[in-house]
């Protein structure tokens, strides 16, 4: 067996309240391309860090061509020979092509300058060896599109010659036809000997393009082989692991009247179509891979972007939401996603934050009522079980767990109709997520409805009521989970996976 | 580790006392620093410390200290407005055009007050609606208001203000309080409650400190921002009466790099230039700071270009102060 390109073993890290990655070990061999697997969350973009020197693993050896390495520093990284190409480049907008693919190893002249035309003759080199001529290597970054922008990446991947490519979703912004032209050049440089990760979430690219795989479940390794000898089941059962019926307190609830009806909601660029009916009581998960666009129908029932077409109703009422005021007002609330950026304001204290939207009730005309707000804010906070030392100590100061609990305390508080969750249980830890989910019962049995988005499979399949699929901006199907819903049917819906026979 | 207890866990509202908090707060040391150039100053001049010579001393500052208050309110909100000067300016021209007219004193206030509303509100629209930097929008708008100031002027100055309109700039309320200093003390108490008791200050400080976050909890983020615009140029337009009446003429030079010192005053005061943090205690000590430091060198026949020397090196100390002591005490702990 040939040595490893590169071979990461026990690799571990944490992060306060979560452990990110738990002693995983990984394997990229030289001429192969090994693709990595694992739900949202798994440990995938903490590794691909690691890796790239942007993170410091806790315990691990990194060893390059079987010597071990430490990689202190992004630059250590790139002088390994390991370069990343994201789904966010880190290229540079204002620089022309040349300069991208050169920077920071350009050819000099003499005299020590930059030998401006070697450069571009190096860079049309590289780029028509790679059949991407049609690219002008004094173009600025800013005027190429997407895939050529990767194109670009790959080019600066040859200039340095490195030997580990990663590909952090290469493909998920790209049309059919681009995504064929990075599979050549992905062959190219295998046949170049280079040791290739290669991450993403559909299958059908993986059993196109890999080699060998490596599966990732809440920062493990749980499996890896070859890809030709694996079936696709297999790899999407080690992908769902374990047993999805594990202890969620989805209480039973009568399931009441529509609330809320959203028929059409369209969005010039981000969805289509989108038509779904919300019951009193009732839990609707949106499953969907990232980018399917479930976020951004979200924000724009919370009116943070304007649709472009369709209607929502409210009890019967139709709402148009210009401003989340708005929304809030009519009872519609969203737990974001980004919560330390669009959740919680990290430099002021919990009560602040949790009775910024009820000020309204807190205050008397106009005027703050700071006993009234500590109130308000003592009473969600202990209702949600947060963990803070005092309700004056600053949000930012909290766990991502009781961030959560102080946003989802934050619009409590409003008594809304409908609260929307937005992955609520990304990145939080596993005490944290308990009390999310048992507070998500909570609220239904008190008669609120919940939407709840999330790509965390076990969370859908536990909590939701009925389950929306999305996939490329528009819903790929609407199943009731009543038990006879497999995990499988749902990732291959969410994938466009087509069934294999069974 | 799971806490199964059926009771809720009591959450304290606070750990450290308010008054301790108080005590070591950025307004108390200001204020320590204040009574030291108080004393400094008694020291180094006889005269400094009759009543009418402190009377004479507050007229450096209360209208700069006028707006200051306004400022720091944008400030807080992550906003800043550097027109006000030519907001006076250009409030003052308006003034006289309108003496010309055989405007009275009511008038002559209401059209102060009016075109200082009016630039805030045009700074404000630019600003919210075209979703443009307010640090380039007042840039602009600075030379822009001052511009009309003197095309309107040229090099001449409107003068022969009504006696009854000097009242503002030079009357005295009672005995050695002029008008001028009683409105910036009862301002200081409203701007005071506006921003540390109502909910719309909490606006300001959840805007100054994430304006997406604030946006995601239904604060009408765009709409205060042009509320304070206004007060801004609201304030402004106060300032430019009581300066036009202390000098009883309008030249189009009047107030000018004013906006500085407002910003000088407001940030020395503790408002974070970067936004979310700030109290108008330290903008009211911070502004007799100022008035004492100016007075001071004053009767110490210091020449005025030397003053501005100190209030340049004095804004740059107040913004690199915090950072320094920050890095320090970060080196310290690691």
């Amino acid at each position: 067996m040939t040595e490893p390109t590169l071979a990461l073993t026990g690799i571990s890290k944490s992060f306060p309240g979560v452990k990110a990655l738990n002693g995983v070990s990984l394997e990229l061999y030289p001429g192969e391309v090994t693709a990595l697997i694992g739900e949202n969350g798994a440990g995938k973009s903490t590794l691909v860090k690691v890796m790239t020197g942007i993170y410091q693993p806790d315990e691990g050896q990194i060893a390059v061509a079987g010597t071990p390495v430490t990689l202190p520093s992004a630059h250590a990284a790139f002088e390994k020979g390991i370069t990343a190409i994201h789904q966010e480049t880190v290229l540079f907008d204002e620089l022309s092509v040349a300069e991208n693919i050169f920077l920071g190893h350009a050819p000099r002249t003499r005299f020590g300058t930059i030998d401006w035309r070697g450069m571009r003759a190096e860079a049309q080199r590289l780029l028509t060896g790679m059949g991407a001529s049609h690219i002008s290597p004094s173009a600025r970054l800013k005027e190429l599109g997407i895939a050529n922008k990767h194109l670009v990446a790959v080019a600066r991947a040859l200039s340095i010659k490195a030997d580990i490519v990663i590909m952090d979703e290469p493909t998920a912004a790209l049309s059919h036809r681009e995504i064929e032209e990075l599979f050549a050049l992905i062959d190219m440089l295998r046949r170049d000997g280079r040791a290739i990760l290669f991450i993403s979430h559909k299958f059908d690219e993986i059993y196109r393009i890999a080699d060998r795989f490596t599966v990732f479940r809440d920062g493990e390794m749980v499996g890896k082989g070859m890809v030709g000898e694996t079936g696709q089941d297999e790899i999407v059962r080690m992908m769902v692991g374990r047993s999805v019926d594990q202890v969620f307190p989805k209480q039973e609830i009568a399931i009441g009247a529509p609330v809320l009806r959203v028929s059409g909601l369209s969005h010039p660029t981000e969805f289509a179509d989108i038509s779904f009916e919300l019951n009193e009581g009732e839990i609707l998960g949106f499953y969907g891979l990232v980018g399917a666009g479930r976020s951004e129908v979200m924000q724009a029932i919370f009116g943070i972007t304007q649709p472009s077409g369709g209607t929502i109703t409210l009890d019967g009422q139709p709402v148009a939401p210009r401003s989340p005021a708005d929304a809030v007002a009519a009872g519609i609330v969203y737990v974001p996603e980004e919560r330390g950026k669009q959740g919680v304001v990290t430099e002021l204290p919990i009560f602040q934050n949790i009775s910024l939207p009820s000020l309204g009730k807190t205050s008397r005309h106009g005027f703050l009522r700071l006993a009234e707000e500590f109130a308000l804010s003592r009473d969600y906070s202990e209702r949600l079980d947060l963990r803070a030392a005092s309700l004056s100590q600053s949000a930012g100061t909290l766990s991502g767990g009781n961030q959560q609990k102080v946003v989802i305390a934050k619009w409590l508080a409003t008594r809304p109709r409908v609260i929307i969750l937005d992955e609520p249980t990304k990145g939080i830890d596993i005490g944290s997520k308990a009390a999310v989910h048992a507070f998500m019962g909570e609220l239904v049995a008190q008669g609120l409805s919940v939407i709840m988005v999330s790509s965390e499979l076990p969370e859908v399949m536990g909590m939701s009521d009925r389950i929306v699929i999305m996939r490329e901006g528009r819903i790929a199907g609407t199943y009731a989970n009543d038990g006879r819903l497999d995990a499988e049917t749902l990732v291959r819906m969410a994938a466009d996976i087509a069934e294999t026979a069974a | 580790m799971k806490d199964t207890s059926l009771t809720a866990r009591h959450i304290p509202d606070r750990l450290d006392s308010p008054l301790r908090a108080a005590l070591l707060s950025w307004p108390s040391l200001l204020l320590a620093v204040a009574i030291a150039l108080f004393v400094l100053n008694a020291l180094a001049s006889p005269y400094f410390l009759s009543p009418w010579a402190l009377s004479d001393a507050t007229f450096n500052f209360t209208e700069k200290a006028i707006i200051a208050l306004a400022m720091a309110l944008l400030i807080i909100s992550g906003e800043i407005d550097l027109s006000v000067a030519s907001i006076i300016a250009l409030a003052s021209t308006m003034m006289g055009l309108a003496l010309q007219f055989g405007v009275g004193t009511p008038g002559l206030v209401a059209i102060g007050l009016l075109t200082g509303a009016a630039c805030g509100v045009f700074n404000g629209l630019l600003v919210t609606r075209l979703a443009l930097p307010s640090i380039v929008v007042t840039i602009g708008t600075m030379s822009f208001f001052r511009g009309i100031s003197y095309i309107t002027l040229g090099d001449q100055a409107f003068k022969g203000y009504p006696p009854s309109f000097w009242y503002f700039g030079q009357g005295y309320v009672w005995w050695v309080i002029s008008f001028e200093f009683a409105l910036f003390l009862i301002l200081a108490v409203l701007f005071y409650v506006l921003l540390h008791r109502t909910n719309f200050g909490r606006q300001i400080f959840v805007i100054g400190n994430n304006p997406v976050a604030a946006r995601f909890s239904g604060v009408r983020v765009e709409r205060v921002k042009f509320l304070l615009f206004c007060l801004t140029g609201l304030m402004s337009g106060v300032a430019a009466v009581l300066l036009t009446a202390r000098l009883a003429s309008t030249r189009p030079s009047i107030a000018v790099g004013w906006e500085l010192e407002v910003v000088t005053m407001v940030v020395l005061g503790g408002v974070n230039i970067l936004g979310g943090a700030g109290s108008i205690q330290g903008v009211v000590i911070a502004a007799f700071i100022m008035g004492l430091v100016t007075f001071g060198l004053g009767l110490l026949n210091v020449p005025g270009i030397v003053m501005s020397i100190f209030i340049g090196a004095l804004l740059i100390a107040v913004i690199a102060l915090p950072i320094l002591v920050r890095r320090l005490r970060e080196r310290l702990t690691r």
